[in-house]
């Protein structure tokens, strides 16, 4: 009786060294900066908040969020900006990425200037474009014009300005996808490229047949990691078109944004609260499915 | 260690310095520092360092150090935060009105009621700064008009009059177009600048229905459904229909416009009057080929200007040196304070202190502003200072009008939802 249960003991000890208090500090640091605030933000969400005082108005403020005329408009948007832009970034990586594992002139070079938008601030990034795409004084139009092509307002043009700022979060971020293809192409083993050679096969063939299939992980990669950023993308969006002209490239991030700007503390907390678990049930059942993926393979 | 034994003394001697200034100070008047928590704008800065400066001299033991903001939303918000946290400098300067109401005043603000200074303060300015029956805010800089600035030399060349009416306005852009010039300027990169077709009506509306304000506040009157209020927003429409805009109205900004109005590269530029200071610094040598008029409306005998007061000083109840704050508004909302800002940006418009004059040569533009404020009935409050609420949104929809993607009745309605959630939020009886 005794022996089983220091033998027990023993064996509880051996599965961790290290008693539960040690948790403490990460613990705390976790409840204090998220969970408590976390818990706060799902309360004032229920509130007209003021910052001076608040008053519990129920589920009111969610009501008003759902009644929000560009909820449907930014909404969409966010998903065209997401799905533009992730798409992109797959088909343009995937083609950086077996060119410059290809044997070429100064590879290593070029590999760091497809890099080096990536490590640009986005607000940077955000308003040189704004600059170069002015309709009549931007670098961009001035070059067509060398040309005689009449360049478009691109940020200005309601039907155009969303776009131009999808292909600047496309400049910014296919440095990053290019990297992700390069190390999933080079982990392809070689043997594979040599047997199809042996067996005629063209470097199409090739691509289609080898790369392709064998680099799938890093096409789900760049697509999962993209999708994403372009669900939360705010910070290009503000600093190129504030979300107009009007409100044509609002999306949820900046209809939040603008509420908390006008004052409307308890409303715009209530629309993260919506966005928060928008993403999640988005992204959760996608990152286990992903996460299931990985270990069976 | 000789470095260190050296850093040493320097402590010591610097110590030794502190406690005799200190000692000596305490035997004269306390050294006080205040600070002074200003927008951005360069005419407020400039106006703010000169009465700094004035201040200074006649008080040398008050210091004043100047922190500036940005304007706009994202300065409401950090106003609003600095007062929550207990952080307000010991005095700040910020909008009248609806932006003042949603202070918390009672809570946050000291009562400045019974300040002498009050005395010699035009009644109107009183009515923006006060939450129940007392008075939290001092005048600084002068009152504006919301209409249209317009270029002096092209009206000379083109032979045209000032219009009182908007069909004159009209023929008048039909002219201007003619002979080859953008008639009207609108900068939307600076969105903001898109609301004054609408804002800068209200004196037309509320001549036609004196009691929309009230009926506005109780969710009575619409935009959407009132005929005199809608029109601000069918007449942008109409500007932008008839082709009448500069080419690059979507990308431009204030400064911009304010070029293009000085320069004649346009001939109106729909604005408030307080950029006729942004114009006499940065384009002095066209100061006096801009000129101002009132936004016209149907009937000529009617015509008159929406104005807007200007922003208060306002001390949090947190300072140290309320005495010292109180001694420099009342400064400021002196005459000797009027002097001192006309000295600093020139006469921009009608001060809210009895007795301030505007000098004979201000320029054309400011006089121009200043006969709307002479006869009585010529002038009318905007609607943010007389209704609480005011829709967030507005600029964003203005601008939609004003470049053609929003029907005018369709943005109106909109606005109306817009006010209706400002209103949910301040929780005004009569909305739900």
């Amino acid at each position: 009786m005794e022996t089983t249960t220091i033998s027990r003991a023993i064996s509880n000890r051996m599965k961790s060294p290290y008693p539960g208090w040690f948790y403490l500090p990460a613990a705390v640091i976790f409840v204090v900066l998220f969970l408590m605030p976390m818990l706060t933000s799902f309360y004032f969400s229920l509130t007209r908040w003021t910052l001076f005082e608040s008053s519990f108005i129920g589920l009111d403020n969610f009501a008003q969020f759902f009644r929000e005329p560009f909820l449907i408009k930014g909404l969409t948007n966010t998903l065209i900006y997401a799905v533009v832009t992730s798409g992109l970034k797959v088909i343009i990586g995937m083609l950086f990425g077996v060119f410059l594992t290809s044997r070429i002139m100064a590879r290593t070079y070029l590999r760091s200037l497809v890099f080096f938008p990536v490590l640009v601030s986005t607000v940077g990034v955000g308003i040189t474009f704004t600059v170069l795409m002015h309709p009549t004084h931007g670098l961009i139009n001035e070059s067509l014009a060398v040309f005689g092509i009449d360049g478009p307002a691109w940020l200005t043009d309601p039907s155009l300005a969303l776009l131009s700022v999808a292909l600047v979060d496309v400049w910014k971020g296919v440095g990053l996808a290019t990297m992700i293809f390069i190390a999933g192409i080079v982990s392809i083993p070689k043997e594979y490229y040599e047997a199809a050679k042996i067996e005629g096969a063209t470097a199409t063939q090739q691509f289609w047949r080898i790369t392709m299939p064998l680099a799938r992980p890093a096409t789900v990669t760049v697509i999962l990691l993209s999708f994403i950023s372009g669900l939360r993308s705010f910070d290009l969006i503000w600093s190129m078109t504030r979300g107009g002209p009007g409100f044509t490239t609002d999306v949820i991030a900046s209809v939040i944004y603008k509420q908390y700007q006008a004052g409307f503390y308890g409303l715009s907390t209530a629309g993260n609260v919506v966005l928060f678990l928008l993403i999640s049930t988005i992204v959760v059942p996608l990152f286990i499915f992903l996460d299931r993926k990985a270990t069976t393979q | 260690m000789k470095n260190q034994i050296k850093l040493r003394t320097l402590i010591a001697a610097l110590g030794a310095v502190t406690i005799i200034g200190a000692a000596t100070t305490s035997f004269a008047a306390p050294a006080v520092n205040l600070t002074v928590l200003i927008d951005n704008q360069p005419h407020t800065v400039k106006g703010m360092d000169q009465l700094a400066a004035d201040f200074m001299a006649k008080n040398p033991n008050i210091k004043i150090e100047i922190e500036t903001r940005p304007a706009g939303t994202e300065g409401d918000n950090m106003i609003k935060t600095r007062l929550a946290t207990d952080e307000m400098p010991d005095v700040f300067l910020y909008n009248t009105g609806s932006l003042f109401h949603a202070l918390n005043a009672a809570r946050t603000l000291a009562d400045l009621t019974d300040e002498p200074f009050q005395a010699n303060v035009l009644d109107s300015f009183k009515t923006v700064v006060k939450e129940g029956n007392r008075l939290y805010g001092a005048p600084i800089q002068t009152g504006m008009g919301g209409g249209i600035l317009y270029n002096r030399k092209i009206y000379a060349k083109l032979g045209l009059k000032v219009p009182t009416t908007w069909a004159q306005f009209q023929k008048n852009n039909a002219t201007i177009k003619a002979a080859g010039i953008p008639p009207v300027i609108q900068t939307f990169k600076d969105s903001w600048t898109s609301q004054l077709f609408v804002l800068a009506d209200f004196y037309n509306v509320q001549s036609v229905e004196p009691d929309f304000a009230d009926r506005y506040t109780q969710n009575k009157a619409k935009y959407a459904t009132s005929p005199a209020a809608i029109k601000g927003f069918t007449r942008q429409e109409e500007i932008f229909k008839a082709g009448y805009l500069n080419k690059d109205f979507g990308s431009a900004g204030l400064e911009d416009g304010l070029r293009m109005v000085a320069k004649g590269e346009g001939a109106h530029y729909p604005m408030l009057t307080f950029a006729i200071g942004t114009i006499a610094t940065d384009h002095k040598e066209n100061i006096n080929d801009v000129g101002f008029f009132a936004l016209p409306g149907d009937d000529a005998s009617k015509n008159g200007l929406t104005a807007w007061l200007p922003p208060g000083l306002y001390i949090p109840k947190t300072t140290k040196h309320l005495a010292e704050a109180k001694k420099f508004v009342a400064f400021i909302a002196s005459i000797e304070g009027c002097d001192s800002q006309t000295k600093a940006v020139g006469a921009m418009g009608p001060y809210m202190v009895k007795g301030c004059e505007i000098p004979a040569n201000a320029p054309p533009a400011v006089i121009d502003l200043v006969s709307y404020f002479k006869t009585d009935g010529k002038n009318t409050p905007a609607l943010e200072f007389l209704s609480p609420i005011k829709g967030p949104s507005l600029e964003q929809i203005t601008v939609e009008v004003g470049s053609g993607i929003r029907k005018p009745a369709d943005a109106a309605t909109l606005y109306d939802e817009d006010v209706r959630k400002q209103a949910l939020q301040l929780a005004i009886p009569g909305w739900k």
